[in-house]
């Protein structure tokens, strides 16, 4: 790979390799350490630039970019500041599996450790919050690494890498190496097939399940569309009742007759009762988090499980499993699809008919039920009425971190992947308003709705005024209860009530500042206004801050309090205030 | 898991652990890259596992090999995933655990050695005394003058331990250990 055609400066070959690997936007924040890169930018047309107002928006922008395309998302930002603002969506993107390229500038090579200006080792401090970094000392590398990064980020687990660029390396002049020509790191290889006896085992092991359930996460979303397709099939062709964590929602639909419905601390009674109770667990795609299982030694004792996981460090981590499958859901799926398919069924719908007839009542046991009310809305009534107003139209979802988190992911119905994106492992506030942007770019003339809280949405918004600037109609949709509502619901869970700095008394004007960003604010505090609210809000073609005022002191149930198992869950019929306070004994808060 | 847990009323589950802690010496095959050391320890110290030894050389210079040899002690199922969570790491070619392979070989343990340098103040009785417990330990005299020795001794760690312990009546000064270099028995590699 010689010749004058391939000479390119530093900052050409980034533009070059960015192009070679499919990108079309860009989110980044100029700064001094990129401005060769900037340059570069600004003569070209074929990746557009999405100027953010903060790093940490870019980040979390590019984040929804990656899950509702399944693409690789992509920031720019400068050395120092700028990368260390990065930080908190790098560590988001490795804990939620979301192939991110960071690419940020840096001072020049002579002055790495002088302390210069806008100098940090960014190299240092990324490294424990990406898959893998790199710091390109010669001009010569640049390619090769960015391409070695996009196939990293997007292989095997999902995860952000950075390539951490000098400035004196972007106006250097080297060789372009295209992406055909560098050869894949022998040291890296996933392995994205599964192990086929392992997989007749664990089809043996479904045959007999009288009392199965499936239980899927965010890798089926990764895998991509065809692994969602799979999953589908497989409940159609066994009958298994299945659950999803926080992070896997979409992909069986909320409407199919088998679905419990999210498990966990704030999941169904039904897939908490079904988890406990199984016989068999079949785990697709989750990494059994602590949200998930509750005490771990009382988590379903006396079931069989079974885990497929392209990650081999999510395998025996939390819960020791029996048949450990180690590939690409995608692929263990088909094997497992062709392999029932191929396999003599008896009997199976009397075999599950009992385990069936449970589940039907735990279902009875209505276990999102709240209280209705006239006169204030209640925040579970705002989510369904929001759920049933979207209906029919093309829809992405985001949320930041707190009971509405938890809300929109019990009552808002997912029919397919990739339409639902939150901060599930870091749990960022601020996360949910940057990644609709970062959705709304990828899919212009879809809704997309960041279903807020009042304090999430205050730590990133001033990312309204990079929605104004790009035509960019995300909708905000603030459940304003004045409180951080999940911090108070714990303390008066945990410490007597002492409501200690979970209340904002000083609240911005939700409506004057969307007016102020040159947005759209609409304020409803009235059940009865609520559907005409929400309409106004969807039919504007603007960026809306959509204040809804709710029921102040709502908790957000079911739960299962901490130290407690799937089946001693707190429901909201029994959450009286007594109730919540004695949740967890005496002995159990002194361990704090 | 064997863990007994119990309710901690914070928003974790914190577990009492009950396996029983042992130490296993692993060894990695990483490419000879800037930061691939950083990236283990950091791995280590992130995770909270311990490291009893480290050592690390570049042992194929064409192909950029570097061996890094980790002794290190957990619960069998924490060694488990130390392993798994190194294997994920890019630059790591390679991690087996010396320990566990010794025992399907059939041996009690991986060869084990290191070497020490160890100084002492010399003079007198004690002078004589050092150089014969030196010449019982096979360890030589790489520097001396009229009230020092500095002995260069080989062998298990516990070995060492042994030297050292027996040097510091004599007039120990000070010591270097190199940490321990290890592979299995046996004619195939790692």
């Amino acid at each position: 790979m010689s010749g004058t055609e391939n000479q390119m400066t530093g900052a050409e070959i980034v533009l070059q390799a960015l192009r070679d690997n499919g990108v079309e936007h860009i989110f980044g924040y100029p700064g001094g350490a990129v401005l060769p890169i900037y340059d570069e930018i600004h003569q070209q047309e074929d990746i557009q630039h999405i100027l953010v107002r903060h790093e940490q928006g870019a980040g979390h922008m590019a984040e929804g970019y990656a899950r509702s395309t399944g693409k690789v998302g992509v920031m720019l930002v400068t050395s120092g500041p700028g990368a260390t603002n990065a930080v908190t969506p790098l560590q988001d993107a490795l804990m939620d599996s979301i192939p991110l390229v960071c690419i940020s500038g840096q001072v020049p090579t002579s002055l790495i450790g002088s302390d210069a200006f806008q100098e940090c080792d960014t190299i240092g401090i990324t490294r424990p919050c990406t898959k893998h970094n790199w710091l390109v000392r010669d001009v010569n590398d640049l390619a090769r690494i960015i391409h070695e990064a996009f196939r990293i980020a997007q292989s095997g687990r999902p995860g952000p890498v950075v390539v951490d660029i000098p400035k004196d390396v972007q106006f250097a002049t080297g060789t372009y190496t295209p992406p055909s020509a560098v050869p894949a790191q022998t040291s890296y290889q996933p392995k994205t097939q599964g192990d086929l006896k392992k997989i007749e085992e664990a089809v043996e092991l479904m045959k007999t399940a009288r009392r199965p359930i499936i239980y899927s996460g965010g890798g089926v979303v990764n895998s991509g569309p065809q692994a969602s397709h799979l999953l589908r099939e497989l409940v159609e062709l066994t009958d298994f009742p299945i659950t999803s964590t926080l992070m896997g929602l979409g992909a069986y639909p909320a409407s199919g007759k088998n679905w419990l419905g999210m498990l966990g601390m704030h999941g169904t009674y039904e897939a908490n009762m079904a988890m406990h109770d199984c016989d068999v667990m079949v785990c697709i795609g989750a990494r059994f988090d602590d949200r998930i299982t509750g005490r771990l030694n009382a988590f379903s004792p006396n079931s069989k499980k079974i885990h497929i996981d392209i990650d081999p460090s999510s395998i025996n981590k939390n819960v020791r499993v029996d048949v450990p499958i180690l590939g690409d859901v995608g692929s263990v799926l088909e094997d497992m699809v062709r392999l029932w398919r191929a396999a003599k069924k008896a009997d199976d719908k009397t075999r599950l008919a009992d385990w069936w007839e449970g589940i039907v009542k735990w279902r009875a046991r209505n276990s999102l039920a709240y209280a209705a009310n006239d006169d204030v809305i209640m925040p579970q009534y705002a989510i369904q009425r929001l759920y049933e107003l979207s209906k029919g139209r093309d829809t992405y979802i985001t949320t930041e971190v707190g009971q509405h988190q938890m809300w929109a992911a019990q009552f808002f119905g997912f029919e397919q992947p990739n339409r639902w994106m939150t901060s599930g492992g870091l749990g960022t506030m601020g996360y949910g308003f940057p990644a609709a942007i970062g959705v709304q770019v990828a899919h212009p003339d879809a809704l997309v709705v960041d279903i807020a809280g009042d304090a999430s949405i205050q730590m990133c918004i001033q990312e309204m005024s990079c929605a104004v600037q790009y035509g960019l109609p995300v909708k905000i949709f603030i459940l304003n209860n004045q409180y951080m509502g999940m911090v108070r619901q714990w303390q008066q869970l945990l410490h007597g009530n002492r409501l200690s700095h979970s209340y904002t008394e000083a609240m911005p004007d939700f409506v004057k500042l969307a007016e102020a960003y040159g947005g759209v604010g609409i304020r409803c505090d009235k059940p009865g206004e609520l559907d005409a609210a929400i309409r106004q809000m969807i039919d504007t073609p603007a960026p809306v801050i959509f204040d809804c005022r709710v029921a102040n002191l709502a908790n957000c149930f079911p739960m299962i309090p901490s130290g407690k198992a799937h089946n001693e869950m707190l429901l909201p019929d029994e959450a009286t205030d007594e109730a919540v306070a004695n949740a967890i004994d005496a002995k159990g808060r002194q361990l704090v | 898991m064997s863990a007994h847990l119990q309710p901690t009323g914070s928003a974790y589950f914190i577990a009492k652990e009950t396996e029983v802690a042992e130490t296993h010496t692993l060894s990695v095959l990483v490419d000879n890259e800037p930061g691939v050391l950083a990236r283990v320890i950091g791995l280590f110290s992130g995770r909270g596992y311990n490291i009893e030894s480290l050592t690390v050389s570049e042992t194929e210079h064409e192909a950029h090999l570097s061996r890094i040899t980790i002794v290190t002690r957990g619960t069998p199922h924490v060694l488990d995933q130390i392993k798994n969570q190194l294997e994920r790491l890019v630059p790591v070619h390679r991690v087996v655990d010396l320990t566990v392979r010794a025992g399907t070989l059939g041996h009690d343990r991986p060869v084990e050695r290191e070497l020490a340098l160890v100084k002492v103040h010399g003079s007198g009785d004690h002078r004589v005394e050092a150089l014969r417990l030196a010449d019982a330990f096979r360890a030589s005299v790489i520097d001396a003058n009229i009230d020092h020795f500095v002995f260069e001794i080989t062998g298990k760690p516990s070995k060492i331990e042994q030297f050292i312990a027996i040097m510091k009546p004599l007039g120990l000064i000070e010591v270097c250990r190199t940490g321990i270099a290890a592979m299995n028995r046996g004619p195939q590699g790692m």
